[in-house]
């Protein structure tokens, strides 16, 4: 059963297509990789699911639910997160915060409670506290809970976001480069992370990724996007074969030898 | 010195005998001086003190209670100084809750405003035009003007109607931002002031430019409040709930989702923070603040016109935000009472001191360094200096620490009822 259905979906800017009627449709519980080359709209496509851009044409489905014309905001509601290829975390505020501006949906507290502090108030935001502590431990960050986001490594921002985005308990969780800047030993551990989420927390991932070794270790299937376009998509054997694929990294005259 | 230092860090008994003493000898010497402006600054300054001590927060309050409500009033009350020193108080209090409110809409928020007055205005006509026979214009029913009793549900009512121009404002502000948000609403604040300049005609709502005169002063069960030293407490008591609310917002749901805005519109989106209505929140709550305070000092001054609600007006409370330190409450606290003081009474103490002088022949001043022109040139080095010197504020925004032993216990049923990790193993650097 597929939970994202993508089709047809188009996206201009002035004259250049980012993203042309590319279809796609990713299987519940799996974890999918959308790979190109750069400027191939792999991040346009994921602005266009998470509805920081409109789509010009197509449809995006989760579920049964069209996710087209909603805001970012209700789509995260919908139960679809991600993180950024440029890291964006809430630099200048504190890593435990970071992680439970990513549980705001689930809070009750309106102004008057937050006003007069009721019972209820504080022990959501107890709750909180603690469920962001757990992101924390979860992702191996908990002891950095007190720091400002923007002290930590890189590596340790990248995993905050994904802690982030796990706090608002996803069905879908989109990630846009998240080996970006890591070192072999850091893309593996990245590697088996990304197989644990999966299995723990009952998530479908798709990811955004150049790194081949990663795409193919942890893929089941892959989608291949070059100028906007759906190039090519199956699982790691079919694409690492695929003379499309090769063509639109290599150059054509890597395929058809002179 | 630093031995002193060192000795009085973590004693928190030498701390508070030290701060008593203080408080007694500064109070002691106001109420012995004959108006005396540098014994009055500092006994002020006490509650700076009282800040950087390590009292526990509630003896805190209770110290900075008993100053406020008992010390300052009843030493400052002997001398011949007494109301310009409460004036003086009182005008800090209106400042202080004015710029804690457009601290949530520049320092939390991030949206730069540059119209700020504009609520104040707001607050001031709203109950201008009806504790003056104004209503009686335009109203076809009721009696006015109203009476000084009504004053206090006037407050609630600044506060709402305030808070409704503040969403009515963002509603359309809301879609420009950073530099263009900044003049659109220094066009919003002009606006509203040249709006009550000319709503004399057709009808006449404001009196234009001639103002709202003999304004009512506010009354319970036949006291009146007329003098500054009774405003004061007025002012003080509003002051105590608008720094209530601030601290309280800044620390739940709501702050965060303000400073997640600030930090990155599109990452705050993406985890589910409604990013308009998160907003207009802020700009309806900092707000209100100003609108309460619009209605006090109609009272106050009993004269309400459009020169008060100057561009300038925006620019000093934006400043005191930005000198206090952008986010930081007790920051802007400090910067508040700072530049109202210096203008109130530091500045124009030295140009008299100063003119004096050159009176007396000791000093001969050129005419175009007069002292009292120099006095906004002191102002403005004084903001250069502190630009330069300290960007972040007097007293910088501080994150809150957690506590991460009781968080770990808590975190341990979260793992149990959810998913089951070992928290140690792998995806770590």
């Amino acid at each position: 059963m597929s939970i994202l259905t993508v089709s047809n979906l188009t996206k201009q800017f002035g004259g250049l297509v980012a993203v042309n009627s590319v279809d796609m449709a990713v299987e519940k519980g799996s974890i999918t990789a959308v790979i190109g080359p750069n400027g191939a709209g792999k991040t346009t496509f994921f602005n266009l699911i998470t509805g920081v851009y409109q789509p010009d044409k197509g449809n995006v489905q989760l579920g049964s639910t069209s996710l087209v014309g909603l805001k970012p905001h209700e789509i995260s509601r919908h139960g679809i997160a991600r993180t950024f290829q440029n890291i964006r975390l809430f630099s200048n505020i504190t890593v435990l915060e970071n992680v439970m501006v990513g549980l705001h949906k689930q809070f009750r507290a309106g102004i008057v409670g937050t006003l007069f502090q009721t019972k209820k108030v504080r022990e959501e935001e107890r709750l909180a506290q603690e469920e962001a502590y757990h992101w924390l431990e979860y992702v191996g960050l908990a002891q950095h809970l007190n720091e400002d986001a923007q002290n930590l490594s890189y590596g340790a921002q990248r995993r905050l976001e994904i802690a982030r985005a796990l706090a608002t308990k996803p069905k879908l969780l989109l990630l846009d480069e998240p080996a970006a800047g890591m070192n072999p030993r850091e893309t593996r551990e990245l590697t088996e992370f990304i197989h644990r989420m999966r299995e723990d927390l009952d998530l479908t991932i798709v990811l955004i990724e150049h790194d081949m070794k990663l795409v193919m270790e942890i893929s089941e299937q892959i989608f291949v996007l070059d100028h906007g376009e759906k190039i090519a998509e199956g699982k790691p054997a079919e694409i690492r074969n695929n003379v499309k694929v090769i063509e639109a990294y290599l150059g054509k005259s890597a395929v058809t030898p002179a | 010195m630093q031995k002193l230092t060192s000795k009085l860090k973590g004693n928190k008994m030498a701390q508070m005998i030290l701060l008593v003493l203080y408080v007694l000898v500064t109070s002691l010497s106001l109420y012995l001086a004959q108006a005396s402006v540098t014994a009055f600054l500092l006994l002020l300054f006490s509650l700076l003190i009282l800040y950087y001590t390590e009292l526990p927060d509630r003896l805190k309050w209770l110290i900075a209670g008993v100053v406020l409500i008992g010390v300052i009033p009843f030493v400052s009350s002997t001398g011949p100084g007494y109301q310009s020193y409460m004036e003086v108080a009182t005008v800090v209090g209106i400042y202080v809750a004015m710029a804690l409110g457009l601290n949530i809409v520049v320092g939390l928020a991030g949206l730069l405003d540059l119209g700020f007055v504009a609520f104040f205005a707001i607050g001031a006509y709203t109950y201008g035009i009806f504790a003056t026979g104004q209503a009686a214009n335009f109203m076809p029913f009721g009696t006015f003007p109203l009476t000084g009793e009504s004053f206090w549900i006037f407050i609630l009512i600044g506060c709402f109607v305030a808070a409704l121009f503040g969403v009515l404002l963002g509603i359309p502000v809301l879609r420009v931002k950073g530099d263009y948000l900044a003049i659109v609403t220094l066009g919003f604040g002009e606006i509203i002031r040249i709006v009550f300049n000319n709503l004399d005609k057709p009808v006449n709502i404001t009196n234009g430019a001639m103002g709202l005169a003999s304004v009512k002063p506010p009354e319970i069960f036949g006291y009146q409040f007329v003098y500054p030293n009774q405003f004061y407490f007025i002012v003080l008591a509003i002051l105590f709930l608008v720094i209530l609310a601030v601290r309280r917002f800044e620390f739940s749901k709501i702050g965060r989702s303000w400073k997640a805005v600030r930090e990155n519109e599109i990452a705050a989106q993406s985890v589910g923070i409604h990013l308009v209505r998160t907003k207009l929140l802020a700009f309806a709550i900092g707000a209100s603040f100003s609108g309460m305070m619009g209605v006090v000092f109609a009272a106050k001054q009993t004269f309400v016109d459009p020169t008060s609600f100057t561009l300038l007006e925006s620019i000093t409370i934006l400043v005191m935000v930005i000198l206090g330190g952008m986010g930081s409450v007790p920051g802007v606290i400090l910067g508040a009472a700072v530049i109202t003081i210096l203008n109130l009474q530091v500045l124009t103490e030295v140009t008299n001191y100063l003119n004096q002088l050159s009176l007396d022949g000791v000093i001969s001043f050129p005419e175009a360094l007069a002292p009292a022109k120099m006095q906004r040139f002191i102002f403005g080095a004084i903001l250069i200096i502190f630009a330069i010197y300290r960007p972040q504020g007097l007293i910088p925004a501080k994150n809150p620490v957690f506590d991460e032993e009781s968080l770990k216990e808590g975190s341990e049923k979260h793992r149990k009822e959810k998913i089951t990790v070992e928290p140690d193993k792998g995806f770590q650097a």
